[in-house]
């Protein structure tokens, strides 16, 4: 692909999200969807960490861990400290990067099946703590989170306060999708420069890597961090969004959903989280109508799927291309 | 502090009974099984449907489900992993299969079954009581038939020639396949045999903790723990993962009866530790 023709699919994503959906929706009437788009934006973000950890050649299967707690983290720091919102994101992130480092250092040592399942039990380990520890009050959660508040700069109000608008539902869509256009943008970046190719080469030998002089513990822990970083901020705005966090708010369920949209989108593309979490999660809800039959038709799908299309959705392109 | 022994026994019995079907899928094709917990509870279902509902003798009932769910897994494996693994490029992508299936598997005990806990009749009445233990009889039964079980299927594995090609299959893939072992046969019989044991414990067990169709995920989960414990893909490790688990939660339960609900925390942060330590767990090969 060309550089013109690069941007120009940017131009196009951009107006679409930004521009397009705004006005379909306002045209169809169908005000739900913000809430729907808003959860795919924000799902999409963690889904991109976890993507980030199948690139170093490791299955994460710990995102709903570091969303939980990013949930958690700028939950207690606006109820109980009066943050603002908008710095709670970016200190739910660094904490989720730091408690991902001190996790990922042990752990990190394991590789394949094993790293999968301990990232699993990792998950299952967060819900339980924030069930015992009192900060977090147990089983009822933490609800009332107040609405995100104004951001003014040298007096001039850039966001209005979100509880003073008539539909916060559409702010917090501009807000999820311009935190995934910079998430997924910073994923491209980093995946195109040099650090991204030698990712690359620790997805497909660890040893030889080391052997011509690479930091893979370095490395490996950079990039686990920055995965957990994307879960913190996501876990983070979703609190925001629904305005609660539960210990239930994200699970094993979650956990392998984060990672089933990667698969699904495609392991080799960095916009396959994207893809896939929309495709799973309004999948999901367009299922809605079948009722009792929703679980049975979805999987059966997968199943389907992964038996035509192992390599994800975004390998149709490809094959189109080389054929 | 003998009660809280036998049960960690019993309960270990049972354990290392669904990780040996699960370890023994992973060493034999690197899949993590997902859908293993979800085996365990149709298989529940399938005794519950004979032994509880036709009432058919307990045995048979035990039978059908072994039978009808090693018939599930061989054409699963026939069918769906074969299929995906020649045609993906990541071997990661059977762990999306595997996930799907599992999905797949709680709609259908959703559908035909219910969200109802089912219970059946107890086998055996009378509860054993003597040297300071209280054992129901039944237990008792359970735990020796899947003692029993796990034995026959170390005997198979060692001694007899489809449990030798298997073994060797999962050693080292290729030069079984230079020694003239049928790969594909192996690999069919031995996922068939996986399935076959979670269907086994399913039946065993729904005629004491019952069955319900929201406990397949949570079994799972104690099934991959188990086989980090002991290390995946090792028969012995499977069996001493479910004892040791076992054992952690029967003295668990006691020990930190008072400080509420903290006994998988406590398990699991102890598992995160000795992980740290020995990241193939007590006796698995190198990087699974």
């Amino acid at each position: 692909m060309t550089a013109t023709r690069k941007l120009a699919g940017l131009a196009i994503f951009l107006l679409a999200v930004f521009v397009l959906v705004p006005a379909l929706i306002a045209a169809t009437g169908r005000k739900d969807l913000y809430y729907t788009l808003t959860s795919v934006a924000l799902l999409s973000i963690a889904s991109a960490g976890v993507w980030l950890t199948f690139y170093i050649g490791r299955i994460n299967m710990g995102q709903g861990a570091f969303a939980l707690m990013g949930a958690y983290v700028a939950a207690v720091l606006v109820t109980r400290y009066g943050m603002s919102f908008w710095w709670t994101l970016p200190a739910a992130g660094l904490f989720c990067a730091l408690a991902s480092l001190l996790i990922g250092l042990p752990i990190l040592r394991l590789r394949g099946v094993y790293f999968a399942m301990v990232s699993l039990v990792l998950t299952e380990v967060t819900r339980l703590l924030a069930l015992a520890v009192p900060i977090t009050e147990g089983a009822k959660g933490i609800t009332n989170i107040p609405l995100p508040g104004a951001i003014s700069l040298f007096g001039i109000t850039l966001v209005p306060d979100f509880s003073t608008m008539e539909n916060p539902r559409i702010a917090f869509y501009y807000l999820a999708v311009t935190l995934m256009v910079i998430a997924f943008a910073a994923m491209y970046r980093l995946v195109n420069s040099r650090i991204g190719h030698i990712c690359m080469s620790l997805q497909q030998n660890e040893e030889l890597a080391s052997s011509i002089g690479v930091n893979i513990v370095h490395l490996r822990l950079i990039a686990f961090a920055i995965s957990s970083f994307l879960g913190g901020v996501s876990g983070a705005a979703f609190a925001a969004v629904t305005q609660s966090v539960y210990p239930s708010s994200f699970t094993v369920t979650d956990s392998v959903n984060f990672m089933l949209n990667c698969f699904l989108g495609g392991l080799g593309y960095v916009f396959g989280p994207m893809l896939g979490t929309l495709t799973l999660y309004f999948g999901w809800n367009l299922l809605f109508q079948t009722g009792e039959f929703q679980l049975l038709i979805y999987s059966s799908v997968m199943i389907l799927l992964m038996l035509v299309l192992p390599n994800g959705l975004l390998s149709l392109g490809e094959g189109r291309r080389k054929g | 502090m003998e009660q809280v022994i036998a049960n960690g026994l019993y309960l270990g019995a049972q354990y290392a009974l669904i990780a040996l079907g699960l370890t023994l899928i992973f060493g034999l094709m690197n899949v993590l099984n997902f859908a293993h917990g979800q085996m365990y509870v149709l298989g529940g279902f399938i005794t519950y449907a004979i032994y509880g509902q036709l009432g058919l003798p307990f045995p048979v009932a035990v039978l059908a489900s072994g039978v009808s769910l090693a018939v599930i897994g061989g054409l699963m494996e026939r069918y769906l992993f074969r299929t995906v693994i020649r045609r993906s490029h990541r071997e990661e992508s059977t762990m999306l299969l595997a996930a799907a299936t599992a999905f797949f598997f709680d709609a259908v005990i959703l559908l035909i079954f219910g969200e109802k806990q089912r219970g059946v009749p107890k086998i055996v009445k009378g509860v054993f009581h003597d040297f300071g233990i209280i054992l129901p009889y039944d237990r008792i039964v359970v735990a020796v038939v899947a003692a029993l079980m796990i034995f026959a299927f170390i005997l198979f594995m060692k001694y007899s020639r489809t449990g030798r090609a298997m073994r060797a299959l999962a050693q080292d893939r290729v030069a079984a396949q230079l020694m003239g072992i049928k790969v594909d046969r192996y690999t069919m019989i031995g996922f068939a045999l996986g399935a076959m044991l979670a269907g086994v414990v399913g039946g065993l067990l729904v005629s004491i903790t019952g069955v319900n169709s929201g406990i397949g995920g949570p079994i799972s989960v104690k099934a991959f723990l188990m086989i980090m414990i002991g290390g995946a893909g090792v028969v012995g490790g499977a069996i001493a993962g479910g004892f040791i688990l076992g054992m952690m939660e029967s003295v668990g339960l006691t020990v930190l009866r008072e400080y509420g609900d903290v006994t998988y925390l406590v398990i699991f942060a102890a598992l995160m530790i000795f992980l740290a330590i020995r990241p193939n767990g007590l006796m698995g090969k190198p990087w699974g």
